[in-house]
């Protein structure tokens, strides 16, 4: 992703500068910027003002410290198949501390981060994936003979603004869920005092990560967020609303089993335990590694990975909503019990329930959540 | 003269922490120790869920080898519960983590080892003309050309002049360890650019099969994606042409682009032939099964292991051998630390003796996250060389094929493999070998939907009231990193117990109640240089030949930190 579709980016020029330099055409820098306003949600008309921002644009500093993770959503942002420009974007921001792609090692790169955060302090942007351990004072992820917790707190200092990237960053995700053996949490319990958005999902689409570095830079600004500090333009909405088996689901034409012969035509994967009617999150809008598909595309159904605590809300995850733990209110299985009962006119119906539900949903923030259903330890929903 | 202590710490370039410590003397290694500077817990978490989510649970260990947990777990599962896949699940499985190596290996050749061999600097003073001309010698890749060589320095030589180098900052530039002419290292430089472009694009198999990449999609019963020519939202005519391009793809990248490049800087650096070798058994658990998983005479890659480099003989393999110990572990076991335990009678109870702040582990008796696992008290290297010399030793036609052609073409003989270089070359070679196997594997699915059939899950015990009160079940996979094994004990339609011993845990680990070292540790002290103190770069050389996958280091703990009896397999 670097230095592969440009002339590097020259410290203290403009990106209008280098693109000239780089003999990117107009053409396709616009065709990039129409993408990108698209994604935002800005719609296609924005792309000149998109343009007009990201061109006087100075080269940013990114660090990038993964803490306790799987390594999943670097691997995500290296399949971001944005159009060529977009990976130009990524690819010419001066990636200044990385474990996974540095070139040296230990001391050397240690030295690299320390004399880049001095340098820029203030003005870099922290991108964050994995957790933060906290059980038994942070002894569960070192990295050069320090906690992770003290690097994390050291790099947020002089950050303008902090990306959580994937479900690690934000809420604990795997490590977390329940018991969490290691007291695992995400930046926002941490980390009080600066701005942070959450690019939700585990891990999230390489391209809406793309997008957001764009909007910030666009805008000079974070984009807006729901209450979870999810960008509003890529999870504004649920992926029921969006789906393409949607017509299925109100048919009442459902999945009855893998292979059946509805799952042969396409049909709702609901009754196969689909969390699509919960969950926030771009997957049919934007898709996956270059659209190819998405996992309803590919006849799974969702497991909600964009969700917050998904791995106790939203399992057993072939269990059908509102069967699951984060769903065990009577009322609500009553009222989509019934409908369910119904028979055709059950998929509207159910529809609207689930509605209902998620508007319940949302409107607890993450701390209000009552503790039977809260299913992390005590230190990680302080926030 | 005096010794040094040097530290490497993080270990770039892998997955997850990694420490090193080494201890060198007069331009060699004299002592090393390996550290796990991470513990996730994630075993624990499986506790009283349901056994078909434990795919995606498992999965969420590593995000780089994605799906190899899965695939491991949902073996586990439908072996505990005696369930038999259709044969296109089989089919698409194989597909799925044929094309995981590829993509996993290539990944690692360009971008997580080749800045150890190559100097990115140095590619600055090349002759993009004589740099064609290397590249056109060894392989008829389209890009083999002096304009395009030409462009890509020229990129390269503004970076360099820009004075923000990114990730490239800090690297060992110029340390008289690199050995390539500046052609080789712009061909390189040039390839590893090509590498990041063609990953993306081969990986979406993964996501034709699986929604999406990393982490994709597994089923316990078989896959999810349903074959139907005549739908628009299957598997269906369009998706198959588009798998059918990638498989190309792939092929062609692997063959002129990725071994052609193995082989000619591995030729710059013979000497790294007699280096690094290190612990001298080999253990393979086998993989890619053309029928089921358990029929292991199916497997196209044998299992098996090598004991003290004997290539004469091939040792069965059989798990109860297994012993885990945690005497240099932050672990505690009933019986005393020095005792080695069977996975069935495993403890695991973090017991953290180090500080929350440190300079030096060495000397500390526990120093790691990582159990030290022996076979019949034996370390053991697990990973490509170990799958390679198993297939070679047991007389594979197409291994011992591609080995004889290796050896053949640097001019060297078999003992070369024991190394650094061996390892290195050795991943090559499987790779070579998937990416023709993925064509016969399409091939077969094709034929198959041809006659009709398309199944692609059995619904057979799918549903938990159909499960016995209690079952257990191991599900193996050879790893692009090593030999994998998962063990689940079902009870009343939950998991009760949950276990991974997995390949990192072999290579990483530490000196067992005896002084024995792991793979990682040995090989550092096999005939290995060090020649700056301050810029490691050879013990990046060797660390990474292994490639490294740190998150894979998880043990088992309950609710409350206690003992869980381990999983008894039948
Ligand atoms: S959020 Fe998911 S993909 Fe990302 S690091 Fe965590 S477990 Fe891996
Ligand atoms: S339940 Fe799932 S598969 Fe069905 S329409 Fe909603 S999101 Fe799509």
């Amino acid at each position: 992703m670097f230095l592969r579709n440009a002339e590097p980016w020259m410290d203290g020029s403009t990106l209008g500068e280098h693109l000239e330099e780089s003999g990117v055409s107009r053409r396709s820098f616009l065709e990039f910027c129409t993408e990108m306003a698209v994604i935002l949600g800005l719609g296609s008309a924005a792309a000149p003002s998109v343009a007009k921002a990201l061109e006087a644009q100075k080269r940013p500093t990114v660090i990038w410290l993964e803490m306790q993770e799987c390594t999943g959503c670097v691997e995500s942002v290296l399949r971001t198949e944005a159009p060529t420009i977009g990976d130009l974007v990524l690819d010419v921001v001066s990636l200044d501390y990385s474990e996974t792609l540095m070139a040296a090692a230990g001391h050397a790169v240690e030295k690299a981060k320390a004399d880049s955060m001095a340098k820029n302090k203030g003005g870099y942007v922290l991108i964050v994936t994995g957790s933060v351990p906290t059980k038994e004072d942070g002894i569960y992820c070192m990295v050069a003979g320090r906690t992770i917790r003290e690097h994390l707190e050291e790099a947020a200092e002089g950050a303008a603004a902090i990306i959580a990237l994937g479900a690690c960053a934000h809420w604990g995700s795997v490590q977390a869920a329940r018991p969490n053996p290691t007291g695992a949490v995400g930046v926002r319990d941490i980390i009080k005092n600066k701005p942070i958005i959450n690019i939700a999902g585990c891990p999230p689409i390489g391209d809406v990560v793309t997008a957001s570095v764009v909007h910030f830079l666009t805008f000079g600004r974070l984009p807006s967020t729901d209450r979870e500090g999810r960008p509003l333009f890529a999870y504004g909405n649920r992926i029921h609303d969006d789906c393409p088996r949607r017509a299925h689901y109100d048919a009442g034409q459902y999945v009855e089993n893998f292979d059946d012969d509805a799952a042969r035509r396409g049909w709702c994967l609901y009754q196969m335990g689909c969390k699509g009617p919960a969950t926030y999150s771009p997957c049919p809008i934007v898709q996956w590694n270059n659209r190819t598909s998405w996992p309803i595309g590919a006849g799974h159904p969702c497991i909600g990975c964009t969700e917050p605590y998904f791995w106790d809300t939203m399992t057993p995850f072939y269990r059908r909503l509102p069967e699951v733990g984060g769903f065990g209110v009577e009322e609500r299985v009553d009222t989509i019990g019934a409908s369910l009962a119904i028979g055709a006119a059950a998929g509207v119906l159910t529809h609207a329930g689930m509605t209902v539900l998620h508007q319940i949903r949302r409107r607890k923030s993450m701390k209000q959540v009552p503790e039977h259903e809260h299913p992390a330890t005590e230190e990680s929903h302080n926030g | 003269m005096a010794s040094t202590k040097v530290v490497v710490d993080p270990i770039t370039r892998i997955e997850g922490h990694l420490r090193i410590e080494v201890q060198a003397e007069a331009g060699k290694i004299s002592g090393s120790w390996a550290t796990a500077t991470m513990f996730r817990g994630i075993e624990t978490i499986m506790t009283g869920r349901d056994p078909r989510d434990a795919w995606a649970f498992t999965q969420r260990i590593c995000g780089v080898c994605t799906t190899v947990h899965a695939l491991a777990s949902v073996r586990a599962v439908e072996d505990a519960l005696d369930i038999r896949i259709p044969a296109n699940a089989n089919i698409i499985r194989n597909l799925v983590h044929g094309m995981q190596f590829i993509q996993d290996h290539v990944i690692h050749f360009y971008h997580l080892h080749a800045l150890d061999w190559v100097d990115v600097v140095s590619a600055v003073g090349a002759d993009p003309n004589k740099a064609a001309a290397l590249a056109r010698s060894i392989s008829p890749w389209p890009n083999n050309d002096a304009a395009h060589f030409a462009a890509v320095q020229a990129r390269l030589k503004k970076f360099v002049a820009s004075g923000q180098l990114g990730i490239f900052a800090n690297g060992y530039w110029g340390h008289p360890a690199y050995k390539l002419p500046p052609e080789a290292n712009l061909m390189a430089v040039s390839h590893y650019l090509e590498a990041l472009d063609w990953q993306r694009d081969v990986i979406r198999l993964h996501t034709v099969f699986g929604g999406k990449n990393p982490h994709p999609n597994f089923l316990v019963g078989g896959m999810a994606s349903a074959i139907n020519l005549d739908e628009v939202a299957t598997i269906n005519a369009v998706r198959l042409a588009d798998v059918m391009g990638m498989i190309k793809k792939a092929k062609d990248f692997v063959e002129q682009v990725y071994w052609p490049d193995l082989v000619a800087i591995a030729s710059f650096y013979k000497d790294w032939g007699a280096i690094g070798g290190g612990v001298p058994n080999f253990l393979a658990c086998g993989e890619f099964p053309e029928t089921d998983a358990r029929d292991l005479g199916s497997l196209y890659f044998p299992r098996g292991i090598i004991m003290g480099k004997d290539l004469s003989k091939v040792v069965e393999y059989d798990h109860k051998k297994v012993a885990e110990y945690i005497t240099s572990s932050w672990y505690t076991y009933e019986g005393g630390d020095d005792k080695g335990l069977h996975p069935w009678e495993g403890e695991t109870t973090p017991k953290y003796t180090g500080a929350a702040k440190y300079d030096f582990l060495q000397g500390e008796k526990k120093y790691t996250w990582m159990k030290a696992p022996r076979y019949e008290g034996k370390p053991m290297q697990v990973g490509p060389l170990a799958r390679m010399l198993v297939g070679y030793a047991s007389g594979h036609k197409d291994i011992k094929e591609l080995v004889g052609q290796a050896l053949g073409k640097l001019q060297v003989g078999p003992a070369v493999l024991f190394s650094t270089l061996g390892r290195t070359a050795a991943r090559g070679i499987e790779t070579v070998l998937l990416a023709h196997k993925m064509q016969e594997w399409f091939n077969q699915l094709i034929s198959n939907v041809k006659q009709g059939q398309t199944a692609t899950f059995t619904k057979d015990k799918w549903e938990p009231h159909s499960w016995p009160k209690t079952a257990q079940g191991y599900g193996y996979l050879d790893a692009p990193r090593g030999a994998l094994g998962h063990w689940v004990q079902i009870e009343n339609e939950k998991i009760a117990r949950y276990q991974c011993v997995v390949p990192s845990t072999w290579n990483c680990s530490p000196r067992d109640a005896q002084g024995q070292m792991g793979a990682y540790e040995a090989a550092l002290v096999d005939n290995h240089p060090l020649a700056r103190p301050d810029q490691p770069l050879e013990i990046l050389r060797t660390i990474h030949s292994f490639d490294p996958c740190l998150a894979c280091g998880v043990h088992v703990l309950d609710a409350d930190g206690g003992l869980l009896a381990e999983v008894k397999v039948q």
